[in-house]
């Protein structure tokens, strides 16, 4: 096998994709590539890896929020029946999991605790039975000390947020404060949403296992590149004796971007007892243990003139996070570029507790951050007396209004546009609670959506094989997000191979190191490592066919030029592989890359007891060009109802006094079931934005989320004439105000 | 103890603790059925057992003995998937694919259950006949959690596999 490398640096837009190529697979809504193992249960997820000798671990927690950890009951547990071991390791334990994309360990060190059920030891048995039984029985002696639980309380205790994060925690242009004194139109509110959890179905596990090479951990992780590493430098080895396998991933959402404690757990229980240790989260855990989003506490303010053109938007942000730890929730971000105006102000502070950490979780920033601000945008449109889309759209700025520069490419006015007529808006009622269906208010609510796109550094390996198939491989995830299928497009189109011929492997550090699921950037990162490759293998072909690359054709499994066509296994010889990597250039700060969208929902109040039902969806997005329209289109409904449980119902109770969390199981944090969700209309508007990669695509994995909260909050307020501006917007909040029935 | 799951008889001694869905995934190999909650609230370990759906977490394995039990690897394989899986694909019913076998098993369960005529709380009262609206579905399948919220893709795969087969 020849090998070969193409790395390609953005610093210039690709005005000419070799995606639109003569296979015609990219774009087409072609099923998953690995449907049919996951729909018939062989897909293998991280604890499902029969192993030899395999024992079960269990992690055991501290039962108070703050102080030191004195001891633990070892010899009663190591007295049960069948377990093995109690592994403690004060030092070396994560504290906390690690945010997504770092190199470095997370905090380490479990003596002193710092947020209730932090993982302290872990119970290894033979069964998985008898680890739980020890593990729960297993007492953890501690010397208590008062936490910091409240973040309500404490407002005033607000700090900068560090910098280093997605945007600079405090940003001001113009004078805003003069901006709101002189308006004729004003809006000054504050919009609060709980702390959240990502509950992705798959809880956290890892399975680890130690050989002469190193040590292998089949984890549930989405960017198997920089976990390695976080796992090498906690357990000190290099980073080439870590070995991270992914290869399916039940969901992430942000939740496993980093290491987390049963990571370590595993791989040092594993060491000690010299066997393969496999340590699951129970749901609880996945609570208690893992990541949560950030509660905040957002003040919006906004002024303008009264034909409705802004002349001041701020935004200020309030979130927590554990001591010590530099991530906060960026609600500001899509503040920044959405609606144009001179002065402006950003802000983002944090309170300091004792809660577990706070970090990624779907869309962090935009999730939260428009839900305040286009519920805010909407009592602004009806205090002017404007149509709220029509408000939007003479906020519509011609350049990014905080950097001076171009967007890479903007149709929120499109899809604002092409939104309100398929769904009918102007049909609407636009007086706040004077439609009624018996005992139900219907309202209407829109809200427009933007999610920045990133490109990370990503590496894949493309081989056409003697026998002609392509085989793609990389340590990126397919974390439902539809890699596996849109690579295998990718290198189809670019290769001229149907898929049954092309081969994609993911998430094992024995592959290059892709850019991993998370941001939005995993499709255009991966996608165009990917097309770098089969770009360099197309010239490499090119060349032992004998012609120029510009005229080459791939089609079928044939090389086609000037009249003569040869079979690609032939021209392949013992075989070709090309390495591609990508990396963000001069493009990523010279525009600003976002993609866009506008949703629109009908929502019914029930008038006797308060209940929220959406009924009626449509959102329209244009975000570059579409891999696959069916893979896409499920991430845009992945990501509204993300949203909608964001409005309704999901919402994590921290015991103020102790610093536990209350609902810590899928009975008590609600997320949407079958029964919430409405039949669900989703269009993309055409698009290419060369700027972004070379596919011209732009992420959509959080584009859904963006904005859909705040959608069915407005439309709850035209149901019954009531603003709640503290998420969940439950029935206790709605009743009070509601008419009489 | 002996169980029949996918039509194989299995002869096992286990912990009486052991629930049903980690007597199929951690002793016999068949991790198809997954565990979301591990408490009965996401329905991700849905099988059948004698033609009804169940939460395998929730059912210890020794309450079994002698049962019929399918799980996902009995519906169908990749080669040869089940109507209700090569819906799924078709239709796009799931992403991550976790609870995926459950939502399927759930589904055949399901469908079960109103060619009986059992209502549900959204079924117009005193009629005998069920009709199969996505009102039914949804409200039939609501025990079965998707956090990559693939339910509209999932109402239309059973929608056109109980449409196929009335």
């Amino acid at each position: 096998m020849s090998d070969a490398k193409r790395t390609l640096v953005m610093d210039d837009p690709v005005e000419h994709s070799l995606l639109d190529g003569a296979q015609g697979v990219i774009g087409r809504p072609i099923d998953r590539v690995d449907g049919p193992l996951k729909v018939s249960g062989r897909a293998t997820y991280a604890a499902e890896y029969a192993l030899d000798d395999l024992a079960y671990g269990y992690l055991v927690a501290a039962p108070f929020g703050r102080g030191t950890v004195l001891g633990l009951d070892v010899e009663a547990a190591k007295a049960m029946p069948g377990v093995i071991d109690v592994v403690i390791d004060y030092e070396t334990f994560l504290r906390n999991a690690q945010q997504g994309g770092e190199t470095e360990a997370p905090e380490q060190g479990v003596r002193e605790v710092a947020y209730f059920r932090e993982p302290v030891a872990i119970v290894v048995a033979e069964t998985y039975e008898q680890a739980r039984a020890a593990g729960e029985r297993l007492a953890v002696e501690g010397d208590r000390k008062p936490g910091l639980y409240s973040v309500a309380d404490r407002l005033g205790e607000a700090d900068k947020a560090p910098s280093g994060g997605a945007v600079e925690p405090h940003f001001a242009n113009g004078d805003l404060d003069a901006a709101m004194a002189a308006a004729p139109v004003t809006v000054d509110v504050t919009y609060t949403t709980p702390s959240q959890n990502s509950a992705a179905m798959e809880p956290h596990a890892s399975t680890a296992c130690w050989g002469d090479d190193g040590l292998t951990l089949y984890g549930s992780y989405q960017m198997p590149a920089s976990d390695r590493e976080q796992l090498a430098d906690a357990i000190g080895l290099e980073v080439d004796q870590v070995r991270i396998v992914s290869a399916y991933v039940g969901g992430g959402f942000g939740s496993k971007l980093g290491i987390a404690p049963e990571s370590v757990a595993a791989a040092v229980a594993a060491k000690k007892l010299g066997r393969p240790v496999k340590a699951v989260m129970t749901r609880q855990q996945v609570f208690d243990a893992t990541v949560r989003r950030s509660d905040t506490h957002q003040r919006v303010r906004l002024a303008a003139t009264a034909d409705g053109q802004l002349t001041g938007i701020g935004h200020d942000t309030i979130c927590s996070n554990l001591p010590g730890e530099d991530f906060f929730e960026p609600a500001g971000t899509a503040t920044h570029f959405l609606y144009a105006a001179p002065n402006r102000t950003i802000r983002h502070d944090m309170v300091r507790v004792n809660r577990v950490l706070s970090g990624s979780m779907r869309a962090p920033g935009e999730a939260v951050g428009m839900l305040a601000l286009e519920c805010a945008i909407d009592e602004l449109a009806e205090k002017l007396g404007l149509d709220p889309v029509e408000l939007r759209k003479r906020n519509e700025p011609e350049r990014d209004p905080q950097k001076d520069v171009a967007f890479s490419s903007r149709r929120l006015v499109d899809c604002l546009d092409e939104g309100a007529r398929r769904f009918g808006w102007a049909e609407r009622n636009a007086t706040p609670g004077a439609l009624r269906r018996g005992e139900w208010l219907v309202g209407h609510g829109m809200a427009a959506s933007a999610r920045s796109n990133k490109l990370k550094s990503s590496e894949a390996r493309v081989a056409v094989t003697a026998d002609g198939r392509a085989v793609v491989e990389t340590d990126m995830t397919d974390i439902g997000t539809g890699t596996y299928t849109i690579l295998a497009q990718i290198a189809g189109e670019m290769l001229g191979l149907p898929l049954d011929r092309v081969e994609v492997r993911l998430g094992d550090n024995c592959f290059p190191p892709g850019a991993g699921s998370g941001g939005s950037w995993g499709a255009g990162s991966s996608g165009s490592s990917v097309y770098l490759a089969c770009e360099g293998l197309r010239e490499r072909l090119a060349d032992r066919l004998g012609c120029a690359v510009d005229e080459l054709t791939l089609k079928d499994g044939a090389a086609i030029c000037a009249n003569r066509q040869v079979a690609l296994a032939e021209l392949a010889g013992d075989g070709l592989a090309t390495t591609g990597r990508i990396e963000a250039g001069k493009l990523d700060d010279a525009l600003r890359q976002a993609s866009y969208g506008a949703h629109f929902c009908e929502v019914h109040v029930n008038m006797v007891t308060g209940e929220s039902r959406v009924r009626r969806w449509t959102s329209v997005f244009a975000a570059g060009r579409i891999l696959n329209e069916k893979t896409a289109r499920s991430q845009c409904l992945g990501g509204i109802v993300f949203g909608l449980g964001a409005a309704l119902t999901e919402e994590l109770f921290h015991d103020v006094r102790t610093g536990k969390i209350v609902n810590r199981d899928l009975a008590e944090y609600h997320v949407p079931v079958h029964a919430d969700v409405p039949p669900i209309e989703v269009v993309f508007l055409p698009e290419r934005d060369a700027y972004a990669n070379p596919l011209q695509s732009k992420g959509i994995g959080e584009l859904g989320i963006s904005g859909a909260g705040a959608a069915v909050a407005n439309a709850i307020y035209n149901a019954t004439g009531v603003r709640v501006r503290d998420f969940p917007l439950t029935l206790d909040e709605l009743l009070d105000g509601l008419p009489p029935v | 103890m002996r169980i029949r799951i996918n039509g194989d008889t299995h002869e096992v001694d286990v912990d009486v603790r052991t629930s049903l869905l980690d007597l199929l995934r951690e002793h016999l190999g068949l991790t198809g059925s997954k565990k979301g909650c591990d408490h009965g609230q996401c329905g991700a370990c849905t099988v059948l057992i004698n033609g009804r759906r169940i939460n395998s977490c929730l059912t210890l394995a020794v309450m079994h003995d002698d049962d019929e039990i399918v799980t996902i690897e009995g519906l169908g394989s990749p080669a040869a998937l089940h109507p209700l899986q090569a819906a799924f694909v078709r239709h796009d019913g799931f992403q991550c694919g976790y609870c995926t076998p459950g939502q399927i098993c759930s589904a055949v369960g399901m469908l079960d259950e109103v060619a009986k005529g059992w209502p549900s709380l959204v079924s117009e009262p005193g009629t005998d006949a069920v009709a199969l609206t996505d009102e039914e579905i949804r409200e039939r399948m609501s025990g079965n959690l998707c956090r990559c919220s693939a339910y509209p893709n999932i109402v239309d795969a059973i929608r056109d596999v109980a449409g196929a087969g009335a």
